[in-house]
Parts: structure tokens; sequence; C-alpha cells
């Protein structure tokens, strides 16, 4: 971490303690956001609660989709419904575990510790961007406990290395994107229950795609909802990529159009959300 | 010296309620003030104010000199604030803690572990400074707390209810710790619900209702300006309260009260002296016993009586507070 303010201790002062001298202007911005994310980091990794029940939910979710429903549903194109499930559930991780975030926000924003944040000389947008980037690192992992539970149940890429590795990428970026969304429902909330409340929207995002199932067993009426929001566009790239093309996965256009498509999306709510967020932390009221 | 805190005309509406509404106040430097008031006073939207948090709708304010509208930037270097709410992070020990807030008061790594165990020191918590905070007691995680807003070495320190909800011991290890900071030099405002903090810390006191200044004094020149000194007799028989009553009225043509908790009477008595032993002789004729029967100051709880026409309620619901959590 780079840090242009003093680093002097003062020996000798009041009562035989170290006097540190505190540096006068404001605190930088990378150190800001890598002291708040360290937080939250290690509230996540030293909390079993928090660690397990996410990994957990998802595993339930994935052995139902996959044991369960999954004998009855017919995919498109030459996959087996196990690899056409599971790059589709992958990217969904990123909004399941998107909830618990907003819920955290909620509850450091009603405990007092955001109150201790506004009070210190600090760029306050960096303590947001630290937020963010702790939420993405527990986004990541809840991606790897997926992926390597999806490997468990069957599923195989068939698509290059490059491909898969372009195909994690994609669902890191996306995941960084949605935390924004999730930091903003949490400071709106006013308390982790409220956050949890206002978080289910990511049910309709969720299940109104084709991560589970193909739009086209959806009535009509659903399926333009289904095809178009940002989470189905995000999953047709995953699934491409990790499958080598889009004729495999039997969906139009090419895995490129996608990839790109997906980067507009998270272009547009990481500016949207970004911006939202970081306002409404900063802001005195 | 400059003071450490001006106010004049402060005012903060939300919606309908006027939390601060024409507030002027000035604390001085090198001593403890507290804020005493009730519930929705306005005392926490004030040193919310004082902290940055939130912005008076009009009015100035100066902290440390600096405007606080202007610079609140330069404002934040010069306060530490510990607010209602615990808001260390339970999954961290406490010197992880207290080094985080160093760090982001800007202070470089090495130097916030020092500044972290000189603090953990100061406040007597250096054995469980590597223990997590979610495993620390009630009073612990409060004093961890003050240790947080003390890292960056503030000027100001701002303390908004310090000991609500603490244990009477508790209440005493963090009175003394703040005792001790103020004898170092560290400048407090504190808002406090309880008449006996305000008394036992401060050495102003400035009392706030309906988001106005009522009165400003030390606790002494209070008590003596909320007025006359207080005869209290405590009966043997709590079937005798009725006639102590009797017999005060009787002796200070004042309006006794009651308190059936403590079961004692008090009346406000302008003749001090000749009106106690008036009344001691009318009990022995009566042939009422007492285990106490005294002339008094009055305490902070009656000068706030006298001042405002209504008792301080701590069980009334903290609106003032309760429209910030948001």
């Amino acid at each position: 971490m780079s840090h242009p303010t003093i680093d002097a201790v003062v020996p000798g002062s009041t009562q035989g303690q170290d006097r540190v001298s505190v540096p006068s202007g404001r605190t930088t911005f990378s150190t800001t956001a890598w002291v708040t994310s360290r937080r939250t980091v290690l509230q996540f990794f030293r909390t079993p609660q928090l660690l397990l029940m996410g990994s957990v939910q998802g595993a339930l979710f994935l052995f139902m989709f996959r044991y369960i429903f999954g004998g009855a549903i017919e995919t498109r194109g030459d996959l087996t419904y196990v690899d056409f499930l599971v790059p589709g559930f992958l990217v969904t991780v990123v909004l399941w575990t998107g909830m618990a975030a907003a819920a955290g926000v909620a509850e450091d924003s009603a405990s007092g510790v955001y109150d201790r944040l506004r009070s210190l000389p600090i760029p306050r947008s960096a303590a947001m961007v630290g937020r963010s980037l702790a939420d993405a690192v527990l986004t990541s992992w809840g991606i790897l406990v997926t992926a390597l539970l999806g490997l468990a149940v069957g599923f195989r890429a068939h698509g290059s290395v490059g491909g898969i590795a372009m195909g994690f990428l994609v669902m890191l970026v996306a995941g960084y994107v949605f935390t924004w969304v999730f930091i903003l429902i949490g400071l709106v909330a006013g308390s982790a229950q409220a956050a949890q409340g206002m978080s289910m929207l990511v049910v309709p995002f969720s299940f109104i795609s084709n991560a589970n199932v193909p739009v086209s067993s959806m009535p009509g009426w659903m399926q333009p909802f289904a095809s178009h929001q940002p989470i189905t566009v995000i999953i047709n790239a995953v699934r491409s990529l990790m499958h080598g093309g889009t004729g495999v996965v039997g969906i139009g256009h090419s895995t490129v159009y996608w990839v790109a498509l997906s980067a507009v999306w998270c272009f547009g709510i990481l500016v949207a959300f970004g911006a939202l967020a970081t306002a409404r932390f900063a802001k005195a009221d | 010296m400059a003071p450490i805190i001006e106010a004049r005309g402060l005012h903060k509406h939300f919606g309908d309620v006027r939390a601060l509404d024409g507030l002027d106040l000035t604390a001085e430097s090198g001593r403890v003030t507290a804020l005493l008031g009730p519930n929705g006073a306005g005392k926490t939207t004030f040193i919310r104010a004082v902290a940055t948090l939130s912005k008076p709708s009009a009015g100035i304010l100066r902290v440390a000199g600096i405007d606080a509208a202007a610079h609140p930037e330069r404002v934040r270097r010069v306060i530490g604030l510990a607010g209602q709410h615990a808001s260390t992070e339970p999954a961290m020990t406490g010197r992880e803690n207290l080094e985080m807030v160093g760090r982001l008061f800007g202070i470089g790594r090495r130097a916030a572990r020092t500044a972290a165990g000189a603090v953990l020191d100061q406040l007597g918590l250096t054995e469980a400074g590597d223990r997590v905070v979610r495993d620390y007691s009630g009073g612990m995680r409060r004093r961890l707390d003050l240790a947080a807003s003390l890292v960056g070495r503030p000027r100001l320190l701002l303390l908004d209810e310090p000991t609500t909800g603490l244990d009477p011991r508790s209440r005493m290890e963090l009175w003394d710790a703040i005792r001790t900071l103020v004898a170092e030099g560290t400048d407090v405002l504190l808002t406090t619900q309880y008449l006996e903090e305000a008394d036992q810390l401060a050495r102003d006191v400035i009392i706030v209702d309906r988001g106005t200044v009522i009165a400003a004094a030390t606790p002494e020149d209070l008590k003596r300006r909320g007025g006359t000194d207080v005869l209290e007799v405590r009966p043997r028989y709590a079937r005798d309260l009725a006639a102590v009553a009797d017999v005060l009225s009787l002796v200070t043509r004042a309006t006794p009260r009651i308190h059936d908790d403590t079961q004692r009477v008090t009346a406000a008595s302008p003749g001090g002296g000749d009106q106690l032993s008036a009344v001691l002789r009318l009990l022995d004729e009566r042939g009422v016993p007492a285990d106490d029967v005294g002339l008094r100051r009055p305490t902070l709880d009656e000068v706030f009586l006298t001042l405002t026409g209504k008792p301080i309620d701590p069980s009334a619901p903290d609106r003032d507070a309760g429209s910030h959590t948001a």
C-alpha cells in the first residue's frame, strides 16, 4: 500500500506512553478501501454461520435441480441437463450471495459502524469501494464452492481452457458489478430484515431466466423478459464460453455477441448503482 | 482560549419535527461539557451535527474554530466519535479493531499498532486485546468503542450516551476512563439522560429541551438556580408517608412530593434550618418515627423539573435517536 502520510512514533510523552503523531489531510483512497474491505472479509471468514450457510443453501438448490427437477426438464442443443444447468446456476450464485451483502450493509448502517466511518477523515466513496471489493471476494468464494459442487454432481465443461477461464472471468466481473446493487439496497433498507426482504427481487431475475430451464418452455408473455434480462444475457455468455460456442448451447448469435452484450449490461449497472450507492453513503442527513 | 464548540441559531428540521430549534451554545476548551435532556430533546441531533454526520438546516457551527458546514473534512481530523451503539467489529480482536480505526485516521501500519497498544493500555483492555470482540462483555465493548474514538488522538471527544444500558460497575469504569482522558487534556462533549452522570463528569452542564438550550451552568450553579433547598424525610413505616407529607406542607407551605418507590417525602424549603427543626418537633409531637430527616441541595432531577415544568422521563421512546438510524 502506498501511503504518503507520515509514519512516525514520538516516544516519551504523557505518562510514558508513545504518542503517535497524527497526519493532517485525508487518508488515502487505497488505504481506506483496503482497510474497510479487510474488515468485511474477516467478518465473513471468521463467522462460521455465514461461511457455511451460503454454501449449504447453494448445494441444496443445486442438488434439487440436478436430481429432482432435472429429469423432467428438456434442454435444447447438444447438452445434458447437468451441463446445461451448472453454468447458469453459477451465475445466479452471484445474486444469492448478494442478498447477504445487502443484509451486512444494512447492519453496518444501523449499528453505527458507518457513522464512525463517516466521522473519520476518509474519502467516503472509498469505504463503499472497500465494501464492494470485499463482497466480490465473498461472491468469488461462492462461485468456487458451487463450481466444485457442480463437478461433484457430474458437470463437465466442453469448451477450451481459455474459454472456461473467460467464463469464470465474466462471472467474477458480473459478481463485482452486482454487489453495487446490493450495497444500495442495504443502504436504503434501514435494517437487515428489510434488506433481506428487498433482496427478494433476485428471485424473478434468478428464476425467470434460462439458468435452470430453457426460456422456450415458459409461457409466451414471459419470454421477452426472460430472454432479454441481464442475467440471461450473462448466462448465455458464460454457457457459450464454457461449452465452446452458441451452437452447442442451442442459442442464436455468437459467443462474442453475448460477451459484448454482458459487458454493456455490467458497465451500465456499475455506473448507475455505483454512483447511487456512493452518493447515498456520502450524504449527510 | 477559543471555545471548542460554538453554535449559533442552529436549526435542524426532519419534516415537521424541529430536532434543533435555534440552538445556541458554547463549549469551552479544557473541560467536559454535558448535554442533558430527555429523549427527543435534540442532543443526538446536535452531536451528529458536530460530528459532520448531519447538516443543520440553518445556523453557524464552529468546531475547534473550524466552520463545520464549509470544512467538514477538517472537523473530522479533530474529533473522535463514540455513538450510542457499539460500532466495533465482533469478528475482529480488540487490537485489530483499533488498528483499523488508526489506519483510517491515516496513521501508518506500524504507528497504528503502537497507538492501538497504547489506547488498549489506557483503557485497561490490554489483556483482552487479542480476543475477538464477540467474546467481550457489554461494558468491555463500550470501553473498546471509546478506545476506538481515541486512536486518532482527537482534540474533541464526542460521546453520545456513553453509558446507556451498562450495569453500574461498568458505568463507573467508563466514568473513570473518561476522567483520565480529561486529565490528559482531551475536550469532551457528552450527552446523557442521567443527571448523576452529568453531575459526576461535567464541569459545564447544558440542559436541552425541544431543540433549544434552557439552561447552561456548572452543576452547582444549576442546583442553586433550580431553587431552594429541599427538606427530605424518610419515615420508618410506609404507612406514615401521608402523615409526613402533612407535616411538610404545614411547615414549608409548599406541595410535598411523595416518592413511593424510595419511601421518601420531599418539599422545597425556603426557610432552611428553622424549618428543619420545626419539622423535627412536629414529627415528634405527632409520634411519627423517621429514619432520616435532612436538608439538602436539590438534585438535577428537581432542577430539571423546575426549569422545564416536567420531570425527566427515561422511559420515553427515543425519537431523537430513532430518526437517524437509517
